[in-house]
Protein backbone atom coordinates (compact mmCIF):
# COMPACT_ATOMS: atom_id res chain seq x y z
CA UNK A 1 0.00 0.00 0.00
CA UNK A 2 1.59 3.34 -0.57
CA UNK A 3 0.94 6.19 1.48
CA UNK A 4 3.61 8.33 -0.08
CA UNK A 5 2.18 11.95 -0.46
CA UNK A 6 -1.68 11.44 0.56
CA UNK A 7 -3.73 13.95 2.66
CA UNK A 8 -4.94 12.43 5.95
CA UNK A 9 -8.30 14.84 6.03
CA UNK A 10 -11.10 12.62 7.18
CA UNK A 11 -11.49 8.80 8.53
CA UNK A 12 -14.05 8.49 5.42
CA UNK A 13 -11.19 8.83 2.93
CA UNK A 14 -9.33 5.43 3.93
CA UNK A 15 -11.22 2.24 3.24
CA UNK A 16 -10.71 -0.62 5.86
CA UNK A 17 -7.44 -2.43 4.42
CA UNK A 18 -6.00 0.71 4.61
CA UNK A 19 -7.02 1.71 8.44
CA UNK A 20 -5.77 -1.87 9.21
CA UNK A 21 -2.44 -1.32 7.47
CA UNK A 22 -1.94 2.20 9.64
CA UNK A 23 -2.62 0.35 12.60
CA UNK A 24 -0.52 -2.52 11.75
CA UNK A 25 2.45 -0.18 11.15
CA UNK A 26 1.36 1.84 14.10
CA UNK A 27 2.45 -1.60 16.63
CA UNK A 28 5.85 -1.69 14.94
CA UNK A 29 6.25 1.80 15.84
CA UNK A 30 5.65 1.41 19.55
CA UNK A 31 9.22 0.73 20.99
CA UNK A 32 10.43 3.41 19.61
CA UNK A 33 7.47 5.64 20.73
CA UNK A 34 8.66 4.59 24.38
CA UNK A 35 11.97 5.59 23.90
CA UNK A 36 13.38 2.05 23.78
CA UNK A 37 14.62 2.06 20.19
CA UNK A 38 16.07 5.13 17.78
CA UNK A 39 14.58 5.56 14.16
CA UNK A 40 16.14 7.27 11.43
CA UNK A 41 12.83 6.99 9.28
CA UNK A 42 12.82 10.46 7.70
CA UNK A 43 16.30 11.69 7.95
CA UNK A 44 15.84 15.53 7.32
CA UNK A 45 12.24 15.59 7.03
CA UNK A 46 10.25 18.68 8.52
CA UNK A 47 6.92 19.03 9.93
CA UNK A 48 5.34 22.56 10.21
CA UNK A 49 2.71 22.49 12.94
CA UNK A 50 0.07 24.96 12.25
CA UNK A 51 -1.81 24.91 15.37
CA UNK A 52 -4.53 28.28 14.92
CA UNK A 53 -6.17 26.82 17.80
CA UNK A 54 -4.26 25.58 21.42
CA UNK A 55 -4.40 21.80 21.79
CA UNK A 56 -1.98 21.01 24.46
CA UNK A 57 -1.95 17.04 23.56
CA UNK A 58 -2.55 16.77 19.93
CA UNK A 59 0.61 19.58 19.38
CA UNK A 60 2.93 17.69 21.81
CA UNK A 61 1.94 14.08 20.57
CA UNK A 62 2.41 14.82 16.89
CA UNK A 63 6.18 16.64 17.67
CA UNK A 64 7.13 13.68 19.57
CA UNK A 65 5.69 11.38 16.92
CA UNK A 66 7.87 13.57 14.03
CA UNK A 67 11.29 13.56 16.47
CA UNK A 68 10.91 9.67 17.35
CA UNK A 69 11.37 8.91 13.73
CA UNK A 70 13.77 11.16 12.80
CA UNK A 71 12.23 14.45 11.69
CA UNK A 72 12.50 17.76 12.65
CA UNK A 73 9.81 20.33 13.59
CA UNK A 74 8.66 23.75 13.12
CA UNK A 75 5.40 25.57 13.85
CA UNK A 76 2.96 27.69 15.71
CA UNK A 77 0.50 27.84 18.12
CA UNK A 78 -0.08 31.11 18.63
CA UNK A 79 -2.03 32.90 15.91
CA UNK A 80 -1.39 36.20 17.65
CA UNK A 81 2.18 36.14 16.48
CA UNK A 82 1.67 35.18 13.21
CA UNK A 83 0.37 37.06 9.54
CA UNK A 84 -3.27 35.63 10.22
CA UNK A 85 -3.44 38.41 12.76
CA UNK A 86 -2.60 41.09 9.84
CA UNK A 87 -5.43 39.36 7.88
CA UNK A 88 -3.25 36.91 5.59
CA UNK A 89 -5.57 34.14 4.38
CA UNK A 90 -4.63 30.33 5.49
CA UNK A 91 -4.51 29.65 1.93
CA UNK A 92 -1.72 32.03 1.17
CA UNK A 93 -0.36 30.56 4.71
CA UNK A 94 0.05 27.16 3.07
CA UNK A 95 1.70 28.49 -0.22
CA UNK A 96 4.28 29.55 1.85
CA UNK A 97 4.52 27.01 4.40
CA UNK A 98 4.76 24.32 1.65
CA UNK A 99 7.86 26.13 0.87
CA UNK A 100 9.69 25.24 4.20
CA UNK A 101 8.41 21.98 5.29
CA UNK A 102 7.66 18.40 4.05
CA UNK A 103 4.49 17.93 5.42
CA UNK A 104 1.87 19.90 7.23
CA UNK A 105 0.01 19.10 10.48
CA UNK A 106 -3.20 21.59 10.86
CA UNK A 107 -5.54 22.06 13.58
CA UNK A 108 -8.23 25.28 12.52
CA UNK A 109 -11.49 26.09 13.79
CA UNK A 110 -13.12 26.63 10.94
CA UNK A 111 -15.28 23.04 9.37
CA UNK A 112 -13.57 21.98 5.90
CA UNK A 113 -10.43 24.31 6.64
CA UNK A 114 -8.33 20.83 6.22
CA UNK A 115 -10.02 19.81 3.09
CA UNK A 116 -9.07 23.43 2.18
CA UNK A 117 -5.40 23.66 2.71
CA UNK A 118 -4.67 20.00 1.26
CA UNK A 119 -6.24 21.46 -2.48
CA UNK A 120 -3.66 24.50 -1.56
CA UNK A 121 -0.59 22.42 -0.80
CA UNK A 122 1.93 19.99 -2.87
CA UNK A 123 3.23 18.46 0.09
CA UNK A 124 0.57 16.80 2.38
CA UNK A 125 -1.66 17.68 4.96
CA UNK A 126 -2.61 16.00 8.04
CA UNK A 127 -5.61 17.30 9.78
CA UNK A 128 -5.38 17.46 13.75
CA UNK A 129 -9.06 18.86 13.99
CA UNK A 130 -11.09 21.24 11.57
CA UNK A 131 -13.65 23.28 14.63
CA UNK A 132 -16.70 20.71 15.15
CA UNK A 133 -15.37 18.77 12.10
CA UNK A 134 -12.98 16.06 11.79
CA UNK A 135 -10.30 14.56 13.58
CA UNK A 136 -9.37 12.04 12.00
CA UNK A 137 -6.13 10.72 13.53
CA UNK A 138 -8.10 11.34 17.19
CA UNK A 139 -10.43 8.12 15.53
CA UNK A 140 -7.26 6.15 14.25
CA UNK A 141 -5.69 6.52 17.67
CA UNK A 142 -9.01 5.15 19.54
CA UNK A 143 -9.15 2.23 16.75
CA UNK A 144 -5.94 1.60 17.84
CA UNK A 145 -6.55 1.25 21.63
CA UNK A 146 -9.57 -1.09 20.73
CA UNK A 147 -8.15 -3.46 18.50
CA UNK A 148 -4.90 -3.93 20.99
CA UNK A 149 -7.06 -4.25 23.65
CA UNK A 150 -9.16 -6.66 22.10
CA UNK A 151 -7.84 -8.25 19.22
CA UNK A 152 -9.81 -7.91 16.79
CA UNK A 153 -13.88 -5.29 16.42
CA UNK A 154 -15.67 -7.74 14.79
CA UNK A 155 -19.32 -8.37 16.73
CA UNK A 156 -17.63 -6.87 19.53
CA UNK A 157 -19.83 -4.89 22.02
CA UNK A 158 -19.03 -1.22 21.95
CA UNK A 159 -21.03 1.29 23.66
CA UNK A 160 -20.46 5.00 23.24
CA UNK A 161 -21.68 6.94 25.87
CA UNK A 162 -22.48 10.81 26.88
CA UNK A 163 -22.52 13.85 23.74
CA UNK A 164 -23.41 12.08 20.64
CA UNK A 165 -25.16 14.49 19.32
CA UNK A 166 -22.34 16.84 18.65
CA UNK A 167 -19.38 15.24 19.08
CA UNK A 168 -18.17 14.98 15.33
CA UNK A 169 -15.32 12.94 16.43
CA UNK A 170 -17.54 10.17 17.53
CA UNK A 171 -19.68 10.31 14.66
CA UNK A 172 -16.58 9.43 12.59
CA UNK A 173 -15.64 7.16 15.29
CA UNK A 174 -19.19 5.28 14.64
CA UNK A 175 -18.55 5.06 10.75
CA UNK A 176 -15.13 3.16 11.24
CA UNK A 177 -16.34 1.15 13.63
CA UNK A 178 -19.57 0.32 11.45
CA UNK A 179 -17.09 -0.61 8.90
CA UNK A 180 -14.97 -3.08 11.44
CA UNK A 181 -18.45 -4.65 11.80
CA UNK A 182 -18.64 -3.78 15.76
CA UNK A 183 -21.69 -4.17 17.54
CA UNK A 184 -22.61 -0.69 18.75
CA UNK A 185 -24.69 0.92 21.55
CA UNK A 186 -25.43 4.66 22.01
CA UNK A 187 -25.79 5.70 25.34
CA UNK A 188 -27.17 9.16 26.11
CA UNK A 189 -30.10 11.40 27.24
CA UNK A 190 -32.47 11.65 24.81
CA UNK A 191 -31.40 15.66 24.22
CA UNK A 192 -27.96 13.98 23.07
CA UNK A 193 -28.36 10.97 20.79
CA UNK A 194 -26.86 10.13 17.73
CA UNK A 195 -28.22 12.79 14.88
CA UNK A 196 -30.67 11.21 12.55
CA UNK A 197 -28.28 11.14 9.24
CA UNK A 198 -25.93 9.13 11.20
CA UNK A 199 -28.49 6.73 12.17
CA UNK A 200 -29.86 6.41 8.40
CA UNK A 201 -26.14 5.69 7.54
CA UNK A 202 -25.90 2.51 10.01
CA UNK A 203 -28.95 1.14 9.33
CA UNK A 204 -28.06 1.33 5.50
CA UNK A 205 -25.02 -0.60 6.36
CA UNK A 206 -27.20 -3.03 8.35
CA UNK A 207 -25.01 -2.29 11.83
CA UNK A 208 -25.93 -4.19 14.75
CA UNK A 209 -26.75 -1.84 16.79
CA UNK A 210 -28.92 -0.43 20.27
CA UNK A 211 -29.63 3.27 21.80
CA UNK A 212 -30.26 3.17 25.23
CA UNK A 213 -30.72 5.97 28.00
CA UNK A 214 -29.69 4.55 30.93
CA UNK A 215 -25.52 2.54 31.14
CA UNK A 216 -27.11 0.12 33.69
CA UNK A 217 -29.08 -1.67 30.75
CA UNK A 218 -25.82 -3.01 29.00
CA UNK A 219 -22.95 -2.38 31.47
CA UNK A 220 -22.62 -6.37 31.91
CA UNK A 221 -22.39 -6.83 28.05
CA UNK A 222 -19.98 -4.33 26.71
CA UNK A 223 -15.91 -4.89 26.20
CA UNK A 224 -15.51 -0.83 25.72
CA UNK A 225 -17.03 1.77 27.77
CA UNK A 226 -16.18 5.46 25.49
CA UNK A 227 -17.17 7.98 27.66
CA UNK A 228 -17.54 11.38 26.08
CA UNK A 229 -17.65 14.92 27.89
CA UNK A 230 -21.42 16.21 28.15
CA UNK A 231 -20.69 20.33 27.59
CA UNK A 232 -22.82 22.33 29.99
CA UNK A 233 -23.40 25.22 26.91
CA UNK A 234 -25.50 22.03 25.97
CA UNK A 235 -28.49 22.45 28.63
CA UNK A 236 -31.02 25.48 29.00
CA UNK A 237 -29.56 25.37 32.80
CA UNK A 238 -27.05 24.28 35.30
CA UNK A 239 -29.81 21.60 36.75
CA UNK A 240 -30.53 19.88 33.69
CA UNK A 241 -27.22 19.33 32.92
CA UNK A 242 -26.26 18.54 36.60
CA UNK A 243 -29.32 15.96 36.69
CA UNK A 244 -27.98 14.44 33.29
CA UNK A 245 -24.19 14.61 33.51
CA UNK A 246 -24.57 12.76 37.13
CA UNK A 247 -26.62 10.11 35.29
CA UNK A 248 -23.62 9.37 33.19
CA UNK A 249 -21.38 9.90 35.12
CA UNK A 250 -18.85 6.63 36.04
CA UNK A 251 -17.46 5.97 39.15
CA UNK A 252 -16.55 2.04 40.56
CA UNK A 253 -19.98 1.62 41.90
CA UNK A 254 -21.42 2.26 38.24
CA UNK A 255 -19.30 -0.72 36.87
CA UNK A 256 -20.21 -3.19 39.14
CA UNK A 257 -21.57 -5.89 36.79
CA UNK A 258 -18.99 -5.00 34.00
CA UNK A 259 -17.11 -7.68 32.22
CA UNK A 260 -13.95 -8.12 33.85
CA UNK A 261 -11.74 -7.32 30.46
CA UNK A 262 -13.82 -4.42 29.86
CA UNK A 263 -11.90 -1.23 28.81
CA UNK A 264 -12.84 2.26 29.56
CA UNK A 265 -11.57 4.66 27.21
CA UNK A 266 -12.16 8.85 27.39
CA UNK A 267 -10.32 10.87 24.14
CA UNK A 268 -9.71 13.62 27.44
CA UNK A 269 -9.26 15.87 29.05
CA UNK A 270 -12.32 14.68 31.34
CA UNK A 271 -13.88 17.11 33.82
CA UNK A 272 -15.73 14.84 36.23
CA UNK A 273 -17.29 12.06 33.61
CA UNK A 274 -15.51 9.37 34.88
CA UNK A 275 -14.72 9.70 38.99
CA UNK A 276 -10.74 9.42 39.87
CA UNK A 277 -11.30 5.96 41.38
CA UNK A 278 -11.84 4.55 38.40
CA UNK A 279 -8.10 5.02 37.63
CA UNK A 280 -6.81 2.15 39.48
CA UNK A 281 -9.19 -0.51 37.81
CA UNK A 282 -8.18 -3.26 35.37
CA UNK A 283 -10.57 -1.16 32.95
CA UNK A 284 -9.50 1.97 32.79
CA UNK A 285 -7.43 2.73 29.45
CA UNK A 286 -7.53 6.28 28.41
CA UNK A 287 -3.96 7.29 29.33
CA UNK A 288 -2.82 4.28 27.64
CA UNK A 289 -5.22 5.78 24.74
CA UNK A 290 -3.26 8.79 24.85
CA UNK A 291 -0.61 7.33 24.61
CA UNK A 292 -1.31 5.43 21.39
CA UNK A 293 -1.32 9.01 19.72
CA UNK A 294 2.48 8.56 19.40
CA UNK A 295 2.85 5.18 17.50
CA UNK A 296 -0.29 6.43 15.44
CA UNK A 297 0.41 9.48 14.52
CA UNK A 298 4.85 7.96 13.82
CA UNK A 299 3.23 5.63 11.59
CA UNK A 300 0.74 8.04 9.63
CA UNK A 301 3.60 10.71 9.01
CA UNK A 302 6.15 7.80 8.44
CA UNK A 303 4.00 6.78 5.56
CA UNK A 304 2.99 10.04 4.01
CA UNK A 305 6.39 10.78 4.01
CA UNK A 306 7.43 7.50 1.74
CA UNK A 307 9.78 6.13 4.78
CA UNK A 308 10.57 2.77 3.95
CA UNK A 309 9.67 0.63 6.72
CA UNK A 310 11.11 -2.55 5.74
CA UNK A 311 13.36 -1.84 9.53
CA UNK A 312 10.28 -2.35 11.45
CA UNK A 313 9.01 -5.63 12.90
CA UNK B 1 -53.18 22.22 -33.39
CA UNK B 2 -51.03 25.18 -32.76
CA UNK B 3 -51.29 25.96 -29.44
CA UNK B 4 -52.05 29.74 -27.93
CA UNK B 5 -49.01 31.47 -26.97
CA UNK B 6 -48.94 33.93 -24.57
CA UNK B 7 -45.75 35.79 -26.51
CA UNK B 8 -45.24 35.70 -29.83
CA UNK B 9 -42.92 32.51 -31.26
CA UNK B 10 -39.42 32.79 -31.22
CA UNK B 11 -37.95 31.51 -34.98
CA UNK B 12 -34.76 29.95 -32.68
CA UNK B 13 -34.05 29.43 -28.90
CA UNK B 14 -34.94 27.75 -25.89
CA UNK B 15 -37.93 27.64 -24.06
CA UNK B 16 -37.78 26.36 -20.59
CA UNK B 17 -40.89 25.16 -19.92
CA UNK B 18 -42.61 23.84 -16.38
CA UNK B 19 -40.35 25.83 -14.01
CA UNK B 20 -42.20 25.28 -10.59
CA UNK B 21 -44.12 28.38 -10.14
CA UNK B 22 -42.21 31.78 -8.86
CA UNK B 23 -38.79 30.46 -9.82
CA UNK B 24 -38.49 31.98 -12.94
CA UNK B 25 -35.97 34.56 -12.11
CA UNK B 26 -33.71 32.50 -9.57
CA UNK B 27 -34.20 30.77 -13.18
CA UNK B 28 -32.15 33.31 -15.28
CA UNK B 29 -29.98 34.21 -12.44
CA UNK B 30 -28.32 30.79 -12.15
CA UNK B 31 -27.94 30.86 -15.63
CA UNK B 32 -26.36 34.03 -15.66
CA UNK B 33 -29.08 35.43 -17.74
CA UNK B 34 -30.00 38.08 -15.94
CA UNK B 35 -26.26 39.45 -16.52
CA UNK B 36 -25.18 42.85 -17.45
CA UNK B 37 -24.61 43.71 -20.63
CA UNK B 38 -27.77 41.35 -22.05
CA UNK B 39 -26.76 38.53 -24.52
CA UNK B 40 -30.34 37.43 -25.83
CA UNK B 41 -33.78 38.41 -25.61
CA UNK B 42 -35.54 37.25 -22.88
CA UNK B 43 -39.21 36.77 -22.26
CA UNK B 44 -40.55 35.21 -19.04
CA UNK B 45 -44.04 34.61 -17.69
CA UNK B 46 -44.93 33.66 -14.55
CA UNK B 47 -48.24 32.08 -12.64
CA UNK B 48 -49.02 30.20 -15.97
CA UNK B 49 -51.91 27.94 -14.95
CA UNK B 50 -51.06 24.27 -15.91
CA UNK B 51 -52.31 21.30 -15.95
CA UNK B 52 -49.87 18.75 -14.58
CA UNK B 53 -48.63 21.49 -11.51
CA UNK B 54 -51.28 23.90 -10.73
CA UNK B 55 -48.97 26.92 -11.51
CA UNK B 56 -46.01 26.70 -13.83
CA UNK B 57 -43.36 29.53 -15.14
CA UNK B 58 -42.25 29.50 -18.52
CA UNK B 59 -38.88 31.32 -19.82
CA UNK B 60 -37.83 31.93 -23.59
CA UNK B 61 -34.70 32.88 -25.03
CA UNK B 62 -34.11 33.77 -28.24
CA UNK B 63 -31.59 32.64 -30.84
CA UNK B 64 -29.66 30.77 -27.89
CA UNK B 65 -29.69 27.23 -27.21
CA UNK B 66 -28.24 26.45 -24.01
CA UNK B 67 -25.95 23.82 -23.38
CA UNK B 68 -27.19 20.64 -21.37
CA UNK B 69 -24.98 21.27 -18.81
CA UNK B 70 -25.83 24.48 -17.71
CA UNK B 71 -28.99 23.80 -18.01
CA UNK B 72 -28.95 21.07 -15.46
CA UNK B 73 -28.64 23.46 -12.79
CA UNK B 74 -31.68 24.53 -13.38
CA UNK B 75 -32.57 21.14 -11.44
CA UNK B 76 -31.33 22.22 -8.04
CA UNK B 77 -34.46 24.90 -8.30
CA UNK B 78 -36.79 22.84 -10.71
CA UNK B 79 -36.52 19.19 -11.06
CA UNK B 80 -39.35 19.02 -13.36
CA UNK B 81 -38.37 21.68 -15.44
CA UNK B 82 -38.48 20.69 -19.57
CA UNK B 83 -35.85 22.33 -22.13
CA UNK B 84 -37.56 22.70 -25.73
CA UNK B 85 -34.90 23.42 -28.54
CA UNK B 86 -36.59 25.96 -31.04
CA UNK B 87 -35.70 25.73 -34.51
CA UNK B 88 -37.54 27.10 -37.18
CA UNK B 89 -40.37 28.31 -35.20
CA UNK B 90 -40.41 24.47 -34.27
CA UNK B 91 -39.79 22.58 -31.27
CA UNK B 92 -37.04 20.42 -32.37
CA UNK B 93 -35.64 18.70 -28.96
CA UNK B 94 -37.12 18.25 -25.65
CA UNK B 95 -34.88 17.59 -22.66
CA UNK B 96 -36.13 17.03 -18.87
CA UNK B 97 -33.26 18.70 -16.72
CA UNK B 98 -31.41 15.88 -14.27
CA UNK B 99 -30.00 16.99 -11.32
CA UNK B 100 -25.88 17.61 -11.73
CA UNK B 101 -23.86 15.04 -9.38
CA UNK B 102 -21.70 17.91 -8.43
CA UNK B 103 -22.87 21.82 -7.86
CA UNK B 104 -20.05 23.79 -7.82
CA UNK B 105 -19.60 27.38 -6.76
CA UNK B 106 -23.42 27.97 -7.03
CA UNK B 107 -25.15 27.35 -3.46
CA UNK B 108 -23.41 29.02 -0.51
CA UNK B 109 -23.05 26.51 2.60
CA UNK B 110 -25.83 26.63 4.73
CA UNK B 111 -22.83 26.32 8.11
CA UNK B 112 -21.56 29.28 9.49
CA UNK B 113 -18.67 28.13 10.46
CA UNK B 114 -17.92 26.36 7.05
CA UNK B 115 -14.43 27.23 5.44
CA UNK B 116 -16.24 28.30 2.09
CA UNK B 117 -18.21 31.10 4.09
CA UNK B 118 -14.68 32.92 5.40
CA UNK B 119 -12.88 35.01 3.56
CA UNK B 120 -10.52 32.32 1.95
CA UNK B 121 -10.37 32.35 -1.98
CA UNK B 122 -12.06 28.61 -2.04
CA UNK B 123 -15.59 27.92 -4.01
CA UNK B 124 -18.67 26.41 -2.80
CA UNK B 125 -18.81 22.54 -4.00
CA UNK B 126 -21.34 19.91 -2.81
CA UNK B 127 -22.16 16.35 -3.78
CA UNK B 128 -25.81 15.67 -4.74
CA UNK B 129 -26.43 12.57 -2.29
CA UNK B 130 -30.12 12.65 -3.05
CA UNK B 131 -32.56 13.76 -5.96
CA UNK B 132 -36.05 14.12 -4.84
CA UNK B 133 -36.22 15.89 -2.11
CA UNK B 134 -32.43 17.60 -3.04
CA UNK B 135 -29.57 16.98 -0.73
CA UNK B 136 -26.67 18.30 -0.67
CA UNK B 137 -23.09 17.64 0.97
CA UNK B 138 -20.64 19.91 1.38
CA UNK B 139 -17.70 18.56 0.10
CA UNK B 140 -15.94 21.01 2.78
CA UNK B 141 -17.40 20.99 6.04
CA UNK B 142 -19.97 17.35 5.57
CA UNK B 143 -22.65 19.15 6.11
CA UNK B 144 -25.70 17.83 4.37
CA UNK B 145 -28.72 20.32 3.57
CA UNK B 146 -31.46 20.88 1.40
CA UNK B 147 -31.56 23.29 -1.43
CA UNK B 148 -31.82 26.60 -0.04
CA UNK B 149 -33.13 28.92 -2.67
CA UNK B 150 -31.86 32.28 -0.70
CA UNK B 151 -28.55 30.85 -1.15
CA UNK B 152 -28.29 30.61 -4.63
N1 LIG C 1 -41.92 28.78 -31.76
C1 LIG C 1 -42.12 28.88 -30.43
N2 LIG C 1 -41.90 30.06 -29.82
C2 LIG C 1 -42.08 30.19 -28.48
N3 LIG C 1 -42.51 29.19 -27.68
C3 LIG C 1 -42.74 27.98 -28.24
C4 LIG C 1 -42.57 27.77 -29.62
N4 LIG C 1 -42.89 26.48 -29.87
C5 LIG C 1 -43.24 25.92 -28.69
N5 LIG C 1 -43.14 26.80 -27.68
C6 LIG C 1 -43.41 26.58 -26.26
O1 LIG C 1 -42.52 25.54 -25.82
C7 LIG C 1 -43.17 24.68 -24.90
C8 LIG C 1 -43.14 23.27 -25.42
O2 LIG C 1 -43.85 23.17 -26.62
P1 LIG C 1 -44.63 21.83 -27.04
O3 LIG C 1 -45.30 22.12 -28.34
O4 LIG C 1 -43.68 20.70 -26.95
O5 LIG C 1 -45.75 21.78 -25.92
P2 LIG C 1 -46.37 20.50 -25.14
O6 LIG C 1 -46.78 19.51 -26.14
O7 LIG C 1 -47.37 21.06 -24.19
O8 LIG C 1 -45.10 19.95 -24.34
P3 LIG C 1 -45.00 19.46 -22.82
O9 LIG C 1 -45.54 18.11 -22.79
O10 LIG C 1 -43.52 19.52 -22.55
O11 LIG C 1 -45.76 20.45 -21.97
C9 LIG C 1 -44.57 25.24 -24.70
O12 LIG C 1 -44.59 26.07 -23.56
C10 LIG C 1 -44.80 26.08 -25.97
O13 LIG C 1 -45.69 27.17 -25.71
MG1 LIG D 1 -47.43 21.73 -22.24
ZN1 LIG E 1 -19.73 23.61 4.24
Amino acid sequence: MDFRGRDVVSINDFTLEEINYILDVAEGMVPAAKGEEVLDLIPGKILAMMFYEPSTRTMLSFETAMKRIGGKVIGFSDVRATSTAKGETLADTIKMVEAYADVIVLRHDREGAARMAAEFSDIPVLNAGDGAGQHPTQTLLDLYTMRSELGYLRKKSIALVGDLKYGRTVHSLTYALAKFGANLHFIAPEALQLPPEVVSHLEKRNTNFEVHEDLSDVMGEVDVLYVTRIQKERFPDIEEYNKVAGAFRIDTDSLAGAKKSMIIMHPLPRVDEIATDVDGTQHARYFQQAFNGVPVRMALLSLVLGADLGVLK
Amino acid sequence: MRKELKISAIRNGTVIDHITSGMALKVLHILGLDEDPPTSTVSVIMHVPSRVHSFKDIVKIEDRELKKQELNRIALLSPHATINIIRDGEVAEKHHVRPPREVVDLASCENPNCITNSREPVSTRFKVIRKEPMVLKCVYCGREQDVCVERL
